[in-house]
């Protein structure tokens, strides 16, 4: 989960590592009070997960605290690649003499950390990389044991820095690869960290994304920076059918019969479990098909999340039919699965055998929920027929699609 | 032969007593020749039994019970205490670990992996099925009950390693209805970091006599087909690989992750065209479809199948 | 709720009132279709098409005195014939 710019800096300064004076408001009215705390010219810094803040207008610099006032008022009502502003970052500016990048990141291969280091800071690290690879050193480091900072200043000094640059350098970089550790980050980078006149560092921009899956050993760090337990910040915001999809996986503990995504096509989609739906979805596509949605059965789910899963993707406008289908199942009932997509249909007064273009799930309890298919007339097929001839035999049954759908747009959706 | 285990090896299951771990302790025991479970842990409950398998507090106990080191341990605890499982378990010497827990956070699957590579041990997973050697053993949920197990798996030339679980078994089936037989199969874990990557896998199944190809499942995220790419080309592999890659549509939508934790496009490198183009440049076949991979697998062997 | 659609349940008169066997019922089903009511035991109508089919009602009640019926397969029933 990515935080947002006020966010990362708390916790960078919370680490220790010397930042600006800055204060972040939801009001033009905090704005100014901010900027009159200051006491100096600052910038207004639109507080949204989307990139492309400063061409969108969304970074204004202002003299006074008047000033800051009419620009907060105006980036907060600014919308920025689909999103509304959280609020403002109102912050100092500093007279930077020279950037640097210090950042963190995983490495998936080596399966440790790597601590990433360069004095062309200010633009983007793998730009760098590309361009200049002799100004970016790296360097993985331990899991188990504590992070020293001689390896940080090893790191530095590599690229021939010395002097008191490399002794105040140390300890914040140090203390960037510590905090990477103790707030599960995923990312963790500080861009630009400036040196001043005077000799002395600030970091002026960081960003931070936490690992979704350490949020519940986070919850102080994440009370404390006010984030919700509800806030996912994915890379957009949920629709309110995937809301839906969500509360249909949530009414019971048994198995998952979720992870909707909402596409704007014809074709219903009951499939899985992870990599069984990405070849499907894929498959679906590569002949023609056009998915209302995205979604994932797994883990041996109730009859009633099934059939509530099913019955949201039958009653999903511009849905004709619905395919069922998985890779072979080993926990997944298919007797279960069955009962739960024909409920569905009953239960919406729809005839199964109609409404349902292929039911292909071969595996556990197969003997089983091929009788509840034969008795209802719908078409099934076993592991003889492939993934990919599942999904052609569902697409040709469905035909094009007649008209089209009002629903969200997803193939510009913006990288946040 | 095959690789990581064999008739002889001997595991443990950790959180023996949880439903899903009592399955599969009965799926391990009732597949080919029967697994050899010496033993089952879940703290306090010492002295019960899993389907005859006896239950101890430690894996210490469970050691000295066996009078003798143990191979393995399938780890099937809550995220929350995984890493403290795997760290007992090697402490205590076991060197193949099969973690099968998902929503594991990176730090502690890098902590984990740490330790095992300091201790000489092998981690498969987590967000994994385990390892199947067709007809003679399985280690894990992998193929399910015995009997749906026999009617996917079949024993042969082709190593199987997968991110996916359920896939290992979709493509292995396919290879059976094919007449193209596994010689082991690795459901090797669908996260960001897991303990054994492709790269890491193949030298095994390059010394292993009976596999002659290997069949792959990947996903968009990592770097690990890069890798895997790098380590064919530098070791002038004497296997064939075929390739199977899902979730291209995930190209068009940066940032989303589906199906798996470590399927996320970050960057250019992990998008699924840019993973088919590494592949191929090291002389990996990509297949459009499942079904498709039988006949390519044919194809590379000649006459040898 | 609706009516089951795949599994009844039928249960013999003669332990109908038997509230420790309708509490053990209870226990054992892993898909609560066995309630121990004040007048012994109920059957919860909507989670009768949760039933897996794993016969512990039937292990833990006298021999045919619980049928389960399989609507789907012409009325084919788990437990001893009527």
């Amino acid at each position: 989960m990515r935080f947002f710019e006020y966010e990362s800096r708390a916790i960078v300064a919370k680490a220790g590592i010397p930042v600006g004076k800055h204060g972040f408001a939801r009001t033009p009215a905090r704005a100014r009070e901010i900027a009159a705390e200051i006491a100096a010219p600052v910038v207004i810094k639109s507080q949204v997960l989307s990139g492309g803040r400063m061409k969108a207008g969304g970074v204004q610099f202002a003299d006074t605290p008047d000033e800051a006032a009419t620009h907060a008022e105006r980036v907060l009502a600014l919308e920025i690649g689909g999103h509304m502003p959280r609020g403002v970052l109102v912050d100092s500016r500093a007279a930077v003499q020279h950037e640097y990048y210090a950042g963190v990141v995983w490495d998936g291969i080596r399966k440790l950390p790597v601590l990433l280091f360069s004095d062309m800071g200010g633009i983007d690290i793998e730009e760098v990389a590309e361009r200049h690879p002799e100004h970016v050193v790296s360097a993985h480091f331990s899991t188990l044991r504590p992070f020293a900072d001689w390896q940080a200043k090893q790191l530095i000094s590599s690229l021939g820095i010395t002097g008191q640059a490399l002794t105040r350098l140390t300890p914040i970089v140090a203390r960037l690869a510590r905090l990477f550790l103790q707030y599960d980050m995923t990312l963790a980078e500080i861009n630009p960290l400036g040196e001043l006149a005077d000799g002395s560092f600030l970091a002026l921009d960081a960003h931070m994304d936490v690992e979704n899956e350490a949020r519940p050993r986070q919850r102080a760090l994440l009370a404390e920076l006010g984030v919700g337990e509800q806030e996912t910040r994915q890379a957009r915001e949920p629709t309110a059918f995937e809301l839906a999809g969500e509360e249909v996986d949530a009414q019971d503990h048994r198995g998952v019969a979720g992870n909707v995504t909402e596409f704007d096509g014809n074709l219903g989609l009951v499939i899985g479990a992870g990599g069984g739906s990405l070849t499907l979805f894929d498959a679906v596509r590569s002949c023609g098909g056009q998915p209302a949605n995205y979604c994932e059965i797994g883990g041996n789910p109730s009859v009633a999340k099934a059939c509530g899963l099913a019955k949201l993707v039958l009653t999903k406008p511009g849905v004709d039919k619905i395919a069922v289908m998985m890779s072979i199942v080993s926990n997944t009932r298919v007797d279960i699965v069955a009962r739960g997509v024909i409920k569905a249909c009953v239960e919406l007064g729809y005839d199964p055998a109609e409404k349902i273009a292929i039911f292909r799930i071969p595996g556990a309890w197969e003997e089983e929920g091929f009788k509840i298919l034969a008795r209802y007339g719908v078409d099934y097929a076993d592991r003889s027929v492939s993934l990919h001839e599942a999904a052609r035999r569902a697409v040709e049954r469905i035909g094009p699609q007649s008209a089209p759908v009002d629903g969200p747009q997803h193939d510009a959706r913006e990288r946040v | 032969m095959s690789i990581l285990i064999d008739e002889h090896t001997t595991f443990i299951v950790q959180g023996i007593t949880g439903r899903e771990a009592v399955n599969l302790t009965r799926e391990c025991l009732d597949y080919g020749k029967g697994a050899k479970i010496v033993g089952g842990v879940t703290p306090g409950r010492l002295g019960r039994d899993v389907h005859g398998v006896p239950v101890f507090d430690t894996v210490a106990q469970a050691v000295e019970h066996h009078g003798a080191p143990i191979d393995g341990s399938v780890v099937t605890v809550p995220p929350a205490f995984t890493k403290d499982a795997v760290f007992e378990a090697l402490e205590n010497g076991i060197r193949l670990v099969v973690i099968v827990t998902e929503r594991i956070p990176r730090r502690d699957v890098a902590e984990m992996v740490e330790l095992a590579s300091e201790r000489g041990a092998r981690i498969i997973g987590p967000n994994c099925l385990g390892i199947i050697v067709p007809d003679v053993i399985k280690m894990g949920g992998i193929g399910g009950p015995a009997k749906d197990a026999a009617k996917s798996y079949t024993p042969g030339p082709v190593g199987v390693i997968s991110r996916s679980g359920g896939m290992t078994t979709e493509i292995s089936s396919t290879l059976t209805a094919a007449g193209l037989g596994q010689s082991t199969a690795v459901s090797a874990g669908g996260d960001a970091i897991i303990g054994s990557t492709y790269a890491e896998l193949m030298p095994l199944f390059e010394a292993d006599s009976q596999t002659e190809a290997i069949v792959i499942y990947t996903e968009p995220g990592g770097r690990m087909e890069a890798d895997l790419a790098r380590w064919v080309t530098a070791n002038d592999s004497r296997l064939p690989i075929v390739a199977f890659m899902a979730g291209r549509f995930m190209d068009e939508m940066p940032g989303m992750s589906f199906g798996h934790a470590g399927t996320i496009v970050e960057g250019k490198a992990d998008t699924a065209s840019e993973k088919i183009e590494r592949l191929a440049e090291a002389g990996i076949t990509v297949a459009e479809e499942i079904a498709a991979i039988p006949e390519m697998i044919r194809a590379k062997l000649g006459a040898r199948v | 709720m609706s009516a089951a659609l795949f599994i009844d349940v039928e249960v013999d008169d003669s332990i109908a009132g038997d509230r420790e066997l309708a509490a053990k019922l209870e226990e054992v089903c892993p898909v609560d279709i066995f309630r121990a009511g004040a007048h012994g035991l109920e059957i919860v109508s909507e989670n009768l098409d949760e039933c897996v089919l794993c016969r512990l009602c039937l292990d833990a009640s006298p021999p045919g005195t619980i049928r389960i019926v399989k609507l789907y397969d012409d009325g084919a029933v788990l437990g001893a014939p009527r």
